[in-house]
């Protein structure tokens, strides 16, 4: 059993467990959810440093190099295959899932209400997230991906809040929406290959026709990019976002709109053609969701909207570098899913501690709290630098690859947008320090607030681990670089070259 | 006069529809499920039929009807205990007062 | 290798400080006393300046003119080809602002022992100090403007913890909000330079962008009708301009004025505000090669200088009035750079003296400043005066410091000011000269205004007066040091250790000197005519200026004009128009499509009856129907049907929407049970 498996299976087999423990052992349950994380974790690290090594070796031409394969007849008839393996974009993206769930299994460590089936919903929904990032056959990627998507549903929808079903409800129909255009996309390419197969690097190397690249990219980059909030589709995000629970919130903000992102990169490569016919206007739109997602935050004044627009106009970012089609706008894409999935896990479970503190979520209902919690307070004020692009902090390294590689291409749209798009940096610090500002600085604005703590052990650990991953991303970006480029590069090429 | 194919194909449409009418018209529960049966069986003498005629060489005629017969036995074990259940509850097996899935 | 350790092991200057920050926010202030994380940073900065200024020392000694990098590496590759370094540069520039940078903060975190000792925030104060130091020393260090940008930033977020540090104090919140929001919404012309040097410049070390073949493939390039090296230049200035509070992104910086006061003079009057004159300095190639970039330069500089200089008149409290003056200084910085060419750089070396010179008595004025707040707790000099008797060491080192920026002979701003001048004026300037001119001895008349309203005459308010004192050792120590260079730094030969191009030697040209030192002490005299004694005249001039007294106190409006910029245009008119677009057009869209889904389904719902045996007809009757179609299929009989079929469908469809109009919504009804 090669390694990939053994990360996507962990999940699964902890799910088992806890299925067959009585719910009473709550604390049992909570630490083989605990564990199965601790060792995807150590996977993950082990595949990184693997992954650095092999990176010097090329892949087959026009394909990322492809790590750890396993590969596999499983429906025959209909050539779909158990197809793994990985490239540098996907080794980050199991890094960060695993990073995540860690730290979200710690921030819900006082979950009580029905313990044992929310663990398990949550690893299930994280065993499915690595199996998309692990599947190189369309057929299993979707597979895992609604395997992913589906169990959100519940956990919104029994342990939110607020109104959960509705908002609950609307995030399933939305990205069921979006996963319909995935399957009809996906059927497309099957037939049209000619040979029975779901193996995306058969497809892509075989080539797509024209004619059918130039309808089925849109269909496709909107299907995934609904997940991936592309706007106008993204307003399941905030209601959903504020629903979930804390561990529910990172990990859908965190990792599962990095899906998204990640499908997205995955569609270019499918079909370069499509991708430069619709490069413009992907642009333009999430150019509206970057500098539209930071303004409607300016109003917000619950914290969890604020974050949720903001990972709008964050995730944007994502899916703007990869409308750039180029080397540098791929890279800050990449670099910005991973960068926006550490710090919105951060915002979200320090957003769950903040409110199990003061109950409220209403930046108007507080203030001077960084007195009586000065860790989570220093905490948020990590996250929203790096929210705002500071140097130093992983926001930034995306930021000015994003920018860089959209201002590249001469062409006055291209241009415009970019300035566009950079002007939201202003915006984005305007309400992230409004934020931070009214809720951390100025007088205790509640006089309950001065009797609160500050942050207990096991809270503190998930929040060292996200902060010290975006510093390390931020000051030292050469080694995820190193992952990125190679993977990036002949999806590149194959753009040029057509 | 040796029966052909026609005359099995003929009884079983004739028991077909006897199962397809028990169906629809029967009111108790316990009949619809005798009327299933029937109409799992028909489709079963079909397969041997068709096997013993046309396809002798082939196993998946003989197969089939041992499949439907595996399939009827689990089938009328979880429908038996549905059954059940239902008449517990409900005291009488009348499917038109069992419509709570009305949409 | 430069056969120097210390210029060797440059990398040590801006890491140690940075060291320093991290072990006193992760260890010590967690687990030891106040005094343990002052000491450390203290010690961090020494480190620093140890090694910063013998680096200096040796690179003076043996290397002037040439640019060394003693150590660079690769941090960010955009593309294979493509990469931002960061590194440690060493040449005159930086060794310059290397020794001020490292000298001033090492004194202000001396001095802060004394001002904030016993205040509670002691160590994260310390800890911040450290972080911005080690920022400021990057940024002069920067051998790519990609680094240059990430520090940038990083002192940015220092500033702003800093002005913060009382921070259940609600203006200093705004204070340092302001001060952050103002210089990002400049960096993000920085940014843009940066992206237009990305595009076309071929590479991001400052080595590249120097190099004349890359500024002519700069100017080869059109874009938005100009050259995208005066793009670039003009891009990047709006950074510079920010960060150094040029009019009319000034606002932010009377502000910042609520952080405490060694902040303010290390942050926001010797070393960060000046980051802006380095940043055009250290891109002096790019600037120099378009003169249009250059005029913007200038006309902001000048502009600025003058402006800043009329508000200070007017304000009465102590530090704004240094404020103003760090403006209007910064102001005389960047026109001296506007005026300076690559082929007359005299203006090059003359700003930068200029920045040293008052870098130095800029941080005494406000750690004297310090001093005496510290001692009546008091902003307002209307609230002071007499405390001469007092405060002797402060007394004697301000008026040290106020002679300096008064430009009075022999004092080291008399020389700065006087170089500033002659370039001006010898660049064919003579409109900028007349306007430096005047601004110097407006600098005159405000200095020895607060001088004389603070430290001369009968105290106004006795209480104060009475719980006045001298400041500890550990305060007046650095006052006592900064005032040696405030008056010696002139006697150096600067021109010939600081320069580009040809070496110039101004010396004293006395037809600049001699109207120069005239202004000033025309300034001084007349402060001493108005405020030198107590007398009714300041009020009596004040009256006589009526609205435009009254505009000139309120900084020309400038504050409410922003203010009503941002609250009431961006956010009533832009911010919540768009979220309510987002509730009611996007989000009311996707309800729309669920609404109109669920109408349907109310509809269809009569089918599931919930009985079983209507299901188990339907079924049949689905199937005999699928039977007929292959049997059928083609035949006359069958297209009959299948017409008859669709008009049935449409008819109950239509008999739908005729309902919905009619308003007997009868589905709709239904939908409430769920």
């Amino acid at each position: 059993m090669g390694i990939l498996t053994l990360i996507t299976l962990v999940p699964f087999v902890a799910v088992g467990i806890i299925m067959l423990l009585p719910a009473e052992r709550l604390k049992t349950i909570k630490q083989v959810a605990l564990a199965a994380a601790g060792i995807d974790v150590a996977l993950a690290v082990y595949l990184v440093f693997d992954a650095l090594e092999r990176v010097a070796t090329p892949g087959p031409a026009g394909a990322p190099p492809l790590w750890h394969v396993e590969r596999h007849a499983w429906l025959d008839r209909l050539g779909i295959e158990f197809y793994f393996g990985v490239d540098g974009v996907a080794v980050l993206m199991i890094l960060l899932t695993a990073v995540v769930i860690f730290c979200g299994v710690l921030a819900s460590w006082r979950h009580e209400h029905r313990g044992k089936e929310f663990f398990a919903f949550l690893l299930l929904l994280v065993g499915g997230v690595f199996g998309v990032f692990a599947s190189q056959d369309l057929f299993l990627f979707f597979l895992f991906y609604e395997i992913a998507v589906l169990p959100m549903y519940l956990l919104i929808g029994l342990w939110g809040t607020g109104p959960k079903e509705y908002s609950a409800m609307k995030l399933t129909m939305m990205l069921m929406g979006g996963s319909a255009l995935i399957v009809v996309g996906i059927l497309v390419l099957f037939f049209q290959s000619g040979s029975p197969t779901f193996a995306m690097e058969t497809i892509a190397l075989k080539g797509v026709p024209l004619a059918t690249q130039a309808w089925v990219f849109p269909l496709m980059f909107f299907g995934f990019g609904t997940l991936g909030g592309l706007w106008p589709f993204h307003t399941w995000s905030p209601d959903g976002h504020a629903s979930a629970p804390t561990a529910v919130s990172m990990l859908h903000a965190g990792v599962l709109m990095k899906l998204g992102g990640y499908g997205c990169l995955k569609v270019i490569w499918l079909m370069p053609e499509g991708a430069k016919m619709w490069g413009t206007f992907f642009l333009a739109l999430t150019t509206v969701n970057i500098f539209y997602g930071a303004l409607v935050a300016c109003k917000k004044t619950d914290l969890k909207y604020i974050t949720a627009y903001s990972s709008v106009s964050h995730c944007g970012l994502v899916i703007f570098g990869l409308s750039t089609l180029n080397q540098t706008g791929f890279q800050g894409a990449v670099f910005q899913m991973f960068a926006h999935g550490l710090m919105t896990a951060l915002f979200f479970a320090l957003i769950g501690m903040i409110y199990g503190r003061t109950h409220t979520r209403f930046i108007t209902e507080m203030g001077g709290l960084i007195k009586v919690m000065p860790f989570l307070g220093v905490c948020y004020m990590i996250g929203g630098m790096a929210g705002l692009g500071l140097p130093g902090l992983a926001g930034f390294i995306a930021e000015i690859q994003v920018f860089v590689g959209a201002f590249a291409d001469a062409s006055t749209s291209h241009r415009v947008m970019t300035v566009l798009a950079a002007s939201s940096v202003v915006t984005t610090a305007v309400y992230l320090l409004r934020a931070l500002t009214k809720m951390l600085y100025g007088p205790l604005q509640d006089p309950h607030h001065a009797e609160l703590t500050d942050a207990t052990f096991v809270e503190r650990v998930p929040l060292v681990i996200l902060v010290f991953f975006l510093a390390f991303a931020g000051m030292f970006p050469g080694w995820m670089i190193k992952l990125i480029a190679p993977s990036v590069a002949p999806i590149v090429a194959r753009l040029g070259a057509g | 006069m040796h029966p052909g194919l026609e005359h099995y194909l003929i009884l079983s449409a004739l028991i077909f529809s006897f199962g397809v009418y028990g169906m629809l018209t029967r009111r108790n529960l316990v009949a619809m499920l005798l009327c299933v049966e029937l109409v799992l069986n028909a489709a079963a003498l079909n397969f041997v039929a068709f096997h013993r005629f046309l396809f002798e060489g082939d196993p998946a005629g003989t197969v089939f009807p041992i499949l439907i017969i595996a399939v009827a036995a689990a089938e009328a074990a979880v429908a038996l205990a549905i059954v059940i259940a239902l008449f517990r509850h409900r005291r009488n097996l009348d499917v038109r007062a069992a419509d709570t899935l009305r949409g | 290798m430069t056969g120097s350790w210390f210029l060797d092991h440059l990398w040590l200057v801006p890491l140690l400080p940075f060291l320093g920050a991290l072990l006193i926010a992760l260890v010590l202030r967690p687990l030891t006393s106040p005094r343990v994380c002052s000491g450390a940073a203290i010690a961090a900065v020494s480190g620093s300046a140890v090694v910063g200024w013998g680096a200096a020392f040796a690179y003076f000694a043996h290397h002037t003119g040439e640019t060394l990098v003693p150590w660079q590496t690769l941090w960010l590759a955009f593309t294979p080809s493509f990469a931002g370094n960061v590194g440690v540069i060493a040449d005159d520039l930086s060794m310059l602002l290397v020794m001020v940078v490292t000298g001033v903060s090492l004194l202000v975190h001396i001095y802060s022992t004394g001002y904030l000792h016993g205040e509670g925030g002691y160590s994260r104060y310390f800890a911040s100090l450290n972080l911005f130091t080690c920022s400021m020393l990057g940024l002069v260090l920067s051998v790519s403007i990609l680094q240059i940008y990430v520090f940038w930033e990083l002192v940015g977020v220092s500033s702003f913890l800093l002005i913060g540090y009382y921070w259940d104090k609600p203006s200093a919140v705004a204070a340092c909000k302001k001060a952050f929001i103002v210089t990002r919404f400049a960096d993000l012309g920085f940014l843009l330079g940066v992206l237009v040097l990305s595009a076309y410049a071929g590479g991001l070390d400052f080595a590249h962008l120097a190099d004349p073949a890359t500024i002519a493939r700069l100017e080869g390039v059109t874009l938005l009708g100009t050259s995208a090296l005066t793009l670039a230049a003009v891009l990047i200035y709006m950074g510079a301009a920010g960060k150094s509070a040029m009019f009319p992104l000034h606002i932010w910086l009377p502000d910042a004025m609520e952080g405490p006061t060694p902040v303010s003079a290390l942050i926001h009057a010797a070393t960060m505000v000046v980051a802006g004159v380095y940043l055009v300095a250290r891109l002096f190639p790019i600037f120099s090669a378009t003169p249009e970039g250059m005029t913007v330069v200038m006309v902001v500089g000048t502009f600025t200088s003058l402006f800043a200089a009329v508000i200070a008149v007017t304000q009465f409290d102590i530090k704004r009035v240094l404020a103003f003056s760090t403006l209007s200084q910064l102001g005389y910085m960047m026109l001296a750079l506007g005026v300076a060419r690559m082929e007359s750089p005299l203006g090059y070396t003359a700003s930068l003296f200029h920045l040293a010179t008052h870098a130095c008595f800029k941080a005494l004025l406000f750690l004297g400043a310090g001093s005496v707040i510290h001692a009546v707790h008091t902003n307002d000099i209307r609230e002071m005066g007499g405390l001469r008797r007092k405060m002797p060491i402060t007394h004697a080192t301000f008026l040290i410091a106020c002679l300096a920026i008064a430009g009075v002979p022999g004092f080291s701003g008399f020389f700065s000011k006087d170089e500033i001048l002659a370039a001006a004026l010898h660049g064919g300037h003579p409109v900028v000269f007349s306007v430096a001119l005047l601004v110097a001895g407006l600098t005159a008349f405000y200095m020895f205004r607060i001088y004389f309203m603070t430290f001369t005459g009968e105290p106004r308010d006795h209480h104060k007066f009475d719980h006045a004192h001298e400041s500890p050792p550990s305060m007046w120590v650095p006052l006592a040091i900064l005032a040696v260079p405030s008056v010696l730094l002139g006697f150096v030969p600067f021109g010939s250790f600081v320069y580009r191009g040809e070496v110039e030697h101004a010396g004293i040209d006395f037809a600049i000197a001699i109207p120069a030192t005239l202004a000033g002490l025309a300034g001084i005299g007349l402060s001493a005519l108005l405020y030198g004694r107590k007398s009714g005249a300041p009020a009596k001039v004040a009256a006589s200026l009526g609205f435009v007294y009254r505009a000139i106190a309120a900084k020309f409006y400038f504050d409410e004009i922003y203010l009503f910029v941002t609250h009431r245009i961006i956010f009533r008119f832009v911010s919540a128009p768009l979220a309510w677009f987002d509730r009611r057009i996007v989000d009311g869209a996707m309800d729309l499509s669920a609404q109109a889904s669920r109408l349907g389904g109310a509809y269809l719902r009569r089918m599931a009856s919930g009985r079983l045996q209507t299901s188990l007809l339907l079924v049949s009757g689905g199937a005999g129907l699928l039977m007929l179609f292959l049997i059928l299929a083609g035949q006359p009989l069958f297209i009959a049907l299948s017409v008859a079929g669709y008009v049935a469908i449409a008819a109950t469809v239509g008999r739908q929407i005729v309902l919905l109009l009619l308003g007997r919504t009868e589905p709709l009804k239904r939908i409430t049970r769920d």
